[in-house]
């Protein structure tokens, strides 16, 4: 633990702390941010962001700290926006978060940093993710490219296959090193889930090129329409083009269907490709942008899930102008996957969720294309293999829901491209690449691997928190060598 | 940024773009693909690579000018660049000694067809290859497959050049006067595809036909370019684009290619009345050199014959 015991520099007494409310997000009323993507929360400003600073307890075991899958010493860049130091804030939680204006705001923090902090049991958490996101944003603001701090160089290359959230800081934390590092993405934008998944009014791309330009002025190089697998193999970047080591984070992969009928009817996506068409191709600018999209203008959209992905392509929904939007859940609310927030949000904004109920069946209209769900009911049974309440059908409790569009938003499975295509690479039964826990080592010499195409779908942050355990390995096994 | 090496039309709206991409020209093999983007504002799409060159780092492309994408890439020319290529996607055609290859070309299809035909004439396989178009302006790249075939039969539709009629009337001749056909190869449009599996379904000949289905990413993310084969659902871009004719649901392809008609309508009307407004002044003339071309071709004599 780097926290030092220092005089604190808060000038209200703890018993006082305790009984100050969090400071509420400002954010776009909810019937106005519907008919747009601009994002809903607008962040803290140095006042708000002050007040709730001085809410902290400076607990002298912070699990802020230890439950962060980075290990953000939250508590001391807390400390320094109580005393106005925003810039040296920023600079701390950089130490062990390279994407802070990124995590800030799509970081599940109620399962992390804010999980077990003390003001919790008193009332509400520290608004720890919203203070990270004002430091990152005010860091954006008043950045300067000579402060970038590196180790010399190294001489060593490490290529970075995949330029998502754990590609991203397994590469900031190299090239901080003195390492050269080099990231490969296969599609024409950097920032892998950040840009195709995560939609502008959550994360903006802005501050994604901001990120992704802030590493580039520390010397990480980016090169786009890189398949690695196809366009190049992980044994040439060894042998022909001369890296030392090589970390995989090509994320989760092909989308999974239901295997239901009529799942080929026109209007039936999976949430990879309805939220790819929008966000990566800016389909809702359409015509101004090629990329087509359905016209959802007046017509009912469902889509299929309960995880953060699902909300963010029905709250997409609703702002291309769909008429009625649902969310279909086959377990109940408590189960949900999805980040409090944005389950907050989405109702907000409107979106109706059905829960216990899961589609059997696509109906068409006759002419190809979709014209509603059958669905049965569900109710709670025992516990599975997550520990969720297993969700067991009502027999007899079919009903049909109108519907012009259904978005499946089930999960993926592991895409192939990378693990067929490196021979020795060892992967478990469901196809994802084995990967010890603690230095992400794969079973081929100078390969390291991490986040979704290791653990399966996951989030952000665990990502991240992959490629930063993998930085540090291959750091070690740069400098002495030693697999 | 890809630069465009080389840039000709071949027949009218359709062009040959030989383009310096070194890395997908070395991994390159027949039936792969490409996803190309042109600008910032522009879509996805995927084409066939046509041919690649590893020693001079450069692959060709044969697009058809269609929608609003294919018109734009086919306005640039040799020194332009296009934004984003990448690949190759897709698995790579079979290729084996299967015996007696029946190659099948329709329209802009003979490009797709021509690096496999070639690869299967180099692994020892007899090529009937039926090379097919609207009319004599149409036909593509009869040249290079008359190189790589034993025989070369050639239909239009109008009968404004050898035969007339379509592809599949030849295959019927072939079938009917007891050609030993171990294998057919069909890429076209939907409908000659469709009609091809029809034919050798019946007769028992293991049919391939390569699909093209709307596509975005190319790497099995999106899931956007699912077909139907054997009931089951199959990704285009990652379990194909070769599939197993007599599986492949046409009638799916067919609807779901329909997907997004009205914005591509709405895409190429608003490019046209662009182009009225300031027109191109490079396409028409070239475009009509290029018909010139195809009147004049040596060839052209000969296969009448």
């Amino acid at each position: 633990m780097t926290t030092e015991k220092t005089k604190s520099k808060n000038p209200v007494p703890n018993r006082e702390r305790i009984k100050m409310p969090r400071q509420h997000m400002p954010e776009q009323p909810p019937l106005i941010r519907a008919q747009h993507f601009t994002e809903v929360n607008l962040g803290y400003s140095a006042e708000l962001a002050r007040q709730e600073a001085i809410r902290c307890l400076e607990c002298a075991k912070p699990t802020c700290v230890t439950d962060c899958p980075v290990g953000v010493k939250v508590k001391d860049f807390v400390q320094l926006i109580v005393e106005g130091k925003y810039m040296e804030a920023a600079a701390k939680i950089r130490e062990d978060n390279v994407l802070p204006a990124i995590t800030g705001r799509v970081c599940p923090q109620e399962d992390h940093c804010e999980a077990g902090c003390l003001l919790k049991k008193k009332g509400e958490s520290l608004g720890i993710g919203y203070l990270e996101r004002f430091v990152a944003d005010y860091e954006q603001q008043h950045f300067d490219v000579k402060s970038i701090v590196k180790a010399p160089p190294t001489g060593k290359k490490v290529a970075i296959v995949g330029s998502g959230p754990s590609g991203l800081t397994a590469a900031g934390d190299l090239v901080q090193k003195g390492h050269s590092v080099h990231v490969f993405e296969a599609l024409h934008e950097v920032g892998g889930v950040l840009v195709y998944g995560i939609p502008e009014f959550r994360l903006p791309k802005k501050i994604i090129r901001q990120q992704v330009d802030y590493m580039r002025s520390m010397g990480v190089e980016f090169e786009t329409d890189v398949v690695v697998g196809r366009t190049i193999t992980i044994d040439e970047l060894f042998e022909e083009e001369g890296y030392d080591a090589v970390f995989i984070g090509t994320g989760a992969g092909l989308p999974q269907f239901m295997g239901i009928p009529g799942e080929h009817l026109n209007g039936v996506y999976s949430a990879n490709e309805f939220l790819t068409r929008i966000n990566l191709m800016h389909a809702y600018e359409f015509p101004s942008y090629d990329e087509p999209m359905v016209d959802f203008r007046g017509k009912d959209v469902a889509v299929i899930g309960g995880g953060n992905t699902a909300l963010d392509a029905i709250r997409s929904a609703l702002r291309l102008g769909a008429r009625k939007a649902y969310i279909l859940y086959r377990r109940s609310e408590a189960e949900m996957p999805a980040r409090i927030e944005e389950v907050k949000h989405a109702k907000e904004e409107g979106i109706e969720f059905q829960v216990l109920a899961a589609p059997i069946e696509f109906l068409s209209d006759g002419k190809g294309w979709l014209a509603g769900a059958r669905c049965l009911k569900m109710q709670l049974g025992e516990p599975d293999a997550s520990g969720r309440r297993r969700p067991v059908p009502i027999e007899g409790s079919e009903y049909d829901v109108p519907l012009s569009v259904a978005v499946m938003a089930i999960g993926t499975s592991a895409n192939p491209i990378v693990q067929s295509t490196t021979p020795g690479l060892n992967t478990n039964k469901r196809g994802y690449i084995e990967a010890d826990a603690t230095t992400q080592k794969t079973s081929r010499k100078g390969v390291f691997a991490g986040g979704d195409i290791v653990t399966g779908a996951a989030t952000v942050i665990l990502a991240m928190g992959a490629g930063r355990r993998a930085a540090k390995a291959i750091d070690e096994y740069l400098t002495t060598g030693q697999w | 940024m890809f630069k465009i090496l080389h840039a000709e039309f071949l027949a009218p709206g359709i062009k040959r773009f030989v383009i310096e991409a070194p890395r997908i020209a070395r991994k390159q093999k027949p039936g792969q693909f490409v996803i190309v983007r042109i600008y910032e504002e522009g879509e996805r799409i995927p084409l066939t690579i046509e041919n690649s060159d590893p020693q001079q780092g450069t692959i060709s492309i044969v697009v058809q000018s269609i929608g609003k994408t294919t018109h734009l890439l086919n306005a640039l020319g040799t020194g332009d660049h296009i934004m984003d290529v990448v690949g190759p996607l897709g698995k790579p055609s079979e290729i084996e000694k299967f015996g007696t290859v029946v190659v099948m070309g329709g329209g802009v299809g003979t490009a797709m067809a021509y690096p496999t035909a070639a690869a299967l004439k180099q692994a020892g396989n007899r090529i009937i290859s039926i090379v097919g178009a609207r009319n004599q302006e149409l036909v593509i790249l009869e040249r290079e497959m008359r190189a790589v075939s034993d025989v070369l039969m050639i239909t239009t539709d109008d009968g404004s050049y050898a035969d007339k009629g379509f592809v599949t009337d030849k295959l019927r001749q072939l079938i009917q006067n007891g050609v030993p056909i171990d294998l057919v190869l069909a890429i076209g449009p939907i409908p000659m595809m469709k009609a091809v599996a029809d034919m050798t379904r019946g007769e028992h000949i293991r049919t391939l036909v390569s699909l093209n289905p709307i596509m975005i990413d190319g790497t099995g993310m999106c899931g956007g370019c699912r077909v139907l084969v054997d009931g089951k659902s199959q990704f285009a871009c990652v379990d194909g684009p070769d599939f197993d004719a007599h599986q492949v649901d046409f009638a799916v392809l067919v609807q779901r290619n329909a997907m997004y008609r009205e914005a591509e309508k709405r895409s190429m009307d608003e490019y046209r009345q662009g182009l009225e407004a300031k027109p191109l002044e490079t396409r028409e003339p070239e475009a009509a050199q290029a018909s010139a071309d195809a009147a004049t071709r040596p060839c052209a004599q000969e296969a009448k014959l």
